[in-house]
């Protein structure tokens, strides 16, 4: 779950962390009040979750209190990366001199937590490392020992700063690598921090991105920050998104739900994890048109199957449907098989003359295929390849043509 | 003789009495598998299916001899239970717990490393060494597995456990058997990577060829590709990426929790171009991994 970046500097904040003066307003009115109070030329800065914000007019100057009310108008009126901002940040203007970077996260290879310092900031950091790899520092650090003083001391001698300033530093990298652990974030950046001109370091932006899988014993630490557990996606979500998601839960047994839309005509029920990501590729390769992207395994009860089966059917567009799934270990053949009569019954869709097809195998497979055949579904077994049942799944829908 | 496990494997089941864990002790001493005890806190005395519960893995090594622990316990007592399967001096411990905190999976492995103990997993369906042992509920029951899993020559890795499967069963329906198969497990972090799990197939004399199910995320495939070229590796890979949608989708998540790109990394394009490089077999359709495979063997 990632925070805003209000969120991530309330958090920085909290723990001693300096953060540029600023206030949160979720109208041009209060903006414009807001810069009032800072006295000076201000940055507004919409509070969505959005890579590189500032390249799609997410990040914007003024100068007094009626330029902010102004263009944060204007900001709250637009999509700001296909996201409507709630709510923008007016922040005191920094006077950037150099802009760094300090982060802590995980390194896959490694298999160790890493802090990373770098004397460039402001872009991410995928593009420093391309551009510059001499500039980033990354160090492993031992998840019991945690980053001990002297490695952080270390680190923050590749900042290349003046004076007293590496000892400012320190402390901050300290205080970042305690909120990391704190709230078990996958990751934990100050990106960039900045030397000012008059010769302060300052926090211009941040962000925080906690574990999904940790939300459980993070929901009251999150709660004190009045932060509330949401759901990350690239964009909002669809109804038809929003409709599966409340199926899944609604029923703790079994992955069946996690459901993406898309704009074709071939409603998807795909075996989960490794089998979706299959199955979804075959039938892009042979230019099928998917409707939808939804998960079915982990042995999942006939009514889930049945209502997901029933949401996808439903769906105007969808003008055929495919049940693909890898040879099972831990599900039901006869479940999905069940769940999808069910729902074509129910809809009163005859099943002999509407575009269905059907490829799973394992346990119960022969219970399974009893019930398809009765109800004239073209189903296959495992002599059948994922990607030969993609393939006809796509000629089917090219016949209805 | 296979790796990981073998005739003399013997097998402590943490998490005995869950659900799913009752039903996949059953599919494992039908396999055959030496399921030797199960543990249970508070759940002393009781038995599944003829295995004995004690309330911890010590209680566990007083009365009986083992040397694998399969860890199947809620993602919040997942960590204790590993660090005492460690402690307790089992050599093998295999993961199945699903969304285990990466702050725990690290200390999991460090304290692993540190007692040079091997992790397979978390987020792991297990592994079959066809016609001698399977850990966990891969290839289901007895018939099933035996359907899907069939001895001989082909070792294949998967970092998805339902794939896994189907991979066997497309190379045993076409008379062609395996080694050894593993899921490793669908996590950002697992304990045994394709990375650490290849220098022991190349030592393994049983295995002819390998079998590699690979996905968006991580820089798994990444580094093997780099191993495999640096260090010459001797045996002939096969891989198969799936997923390759979400490379025109960055920042979206689907299936496994290590399954996201952004930008290049993690992208399937940039995978397949390196292991290419790196002499691997990368075949664009899953059922091509049938062929890729024959010819290899064929070579031998």
């Amino acid at each position: 779950m990632r925070l805003y970046e209000f969120e991530s500097k309330k958090i920085l904040s909290a723990h001693g962390i300096p953060v540029p003066k600023g206030r949160v307003a979720a109208s041009s009115q209060e903006a414009g009040r807001f810069a009032q109070e800072i006295e000076g030329p201000v940055v507004l800065k919409a509070q969505v979750l959005v890579t590189a914000r500032g390249k799609v007019g997410g990040v914007r100057f003024a100068e007094g209190s009626r330029e902010a009310e102004e263009v944060a108008r204007g900001m709250l009126d637009t999509k700001i990366g296909g996201y409507a901002a709630r709510s923008l940040l007016v922040e005191e203007k920094i006077d950037i001199k150099r802009e760094l970077y300090l982060g802590a996260t995980y390194d896959e290879v490694k298999k160790t937590p890493v802090v990373i310092c770098s004397s460039l900031g402001g872009i991410d950091l995928e593009e420093i490392s391309r551009q510059h790899p001499e500039k980033i520092h990354k160090s492993s650090i031992s998840s019991f020992m945690g980053l001990q003083p002297y490695k952080a001391w270390q680190l923050v001698q590749n900042l290349e700063l003046p004076g007293r300033l590496p000892w400012t530093a320190q402390a901050i990298l300290l205080k970042l690598w305690h909120i990391f652990t704190r709230f078990d974030a996958v990751l934990a950046e100050i990106n960039p921090l900045v030397l000012t001109g008059g010769g302060e370091l300052a926090v211009l932006d941040a962000h925080i991105e906690i574990e999904d899988d940790a939300l459980f014993r993070q929901k009251e630490r999150l709660e004190s920050f009045h932060i509330e557990e949401r759901e990350d996606k690239a964009r909002p979500p669809t109804l038809f998104e929003i409709e599966a998601a409340q199926i899944d839960k609604a029923d703790y047994r079994g992955v069946a739900g996690r459901v993406t839309e898309f704009d074709g005509d071939l409603g998807l029920l795909i075996g989960a994890g490794g089998g979706s990501l299959t199955t979804f590729d075959a039938i892009l390769r042979y230019d099928g048109k998917p409707a939808n992207y939804c998960e079915v395994g982990g042995n999942a009860p006939v009514s889930k199957i049945y209502n997901l089966a029933k949401l996808i059917l439903s769906k105007p567009e969808v003008k055929g449907i495919a049940v693909i799934t890898n040879v099972y270990s831990n599900s039901r053949v006869d479940f999905v098989a069940r769940g999808l009569i069910k729902a074509m019954v129910e809809l009163g869709i005859d099943p002999k003359s509407y575009p269905v097809l059907f490829r799973s195998a394992g346990a119960f497979e022969d219970e399974g295929y009893a019930i398809l055949k009765k109800y004239g579904v073209r189903y296959y077994d495992r002599s059948t390849s994922m990607d030969e049942a993609a393939r006809l799944a796509v000629e089917m829908m090219k016949k209805e043509l | 003789m296979a790796i990981l496990v073998n005739f003399s494997t013997k097998v402590i089941v943490q998490g005995i009495t869950g659900r799913e864990a009752v039903t996949f002790t059953k599919g494992m001493l039908d396999y055959g598998t030496r399921v030797v005890a199960g543990v249970t806190p508070g759940k002393e005395s009781q038995k599944v299916h003829g295995v004995p519960v004690y309330n911890c893995v010590e209680a566990a090594l007083k009365n009986h001899e083992a040397n694998t622990c399969i860890v199947s316990v809620p993602p919040k007592f997942a960590k204790d239970a590993t660090f005492e399967a460690i402690d307790a001096g089992i050599e093998l411990v295999n993961v199945f717990t699903e969304r285990i905190p990466r702050a725990d999976v690290v200390q999991m492995i460090e304290f692993a490393r540190q007692k040079g103990v091997r992790i397979v997993g978390p987020n792991s369906l297990g592994m079959v060494s066809p016609g001698r042992v399977k850990l966990g509920p891969a290839g289901g029951p007895l018939s099933e597995c035996n359907r899907a899993f069939t001895p001989g020559n082909v070792a294949v890795l998967s970092r998805s456990g339902g794939m896994l499967t189907e991979t066997c069963s497309l190379l045993s329906v076409n008379g062609i058997g395996q080694s050894i198969a593993i899921n490793i497990g669908g996590d950002p972090i697992v304990g045994s990577s394709f990375l650490d799990l290849l220098p022991l197939l190349e030592d393994d004399s049983e295995t002819k060829a390998i079998v590699l199910f690979c996905e968006p995320g991580t820089f798994q495939e990444e580094e093997t590709a780099r191993f495999v070229k640096e260090t010459s590796y001797s045996k002939r890979i096969v891989a198969f990426i799936a997923g390759s949608f979400v490379d025109t989708m960055p920042g979206m998540r689907f299936g496994h929790a290590a399954v996201i790109v952004h930008g290049e990394s993690g992208a399937t394009r940039t995978k397949a171009k390196v292991m290419r490089e790196a002499g691997i077999a990368v075949v664009d359709f899953h059922s091509e991994i049938l062929a890729a495979v024959k010819k290899i063997l064929n070579q031998n």
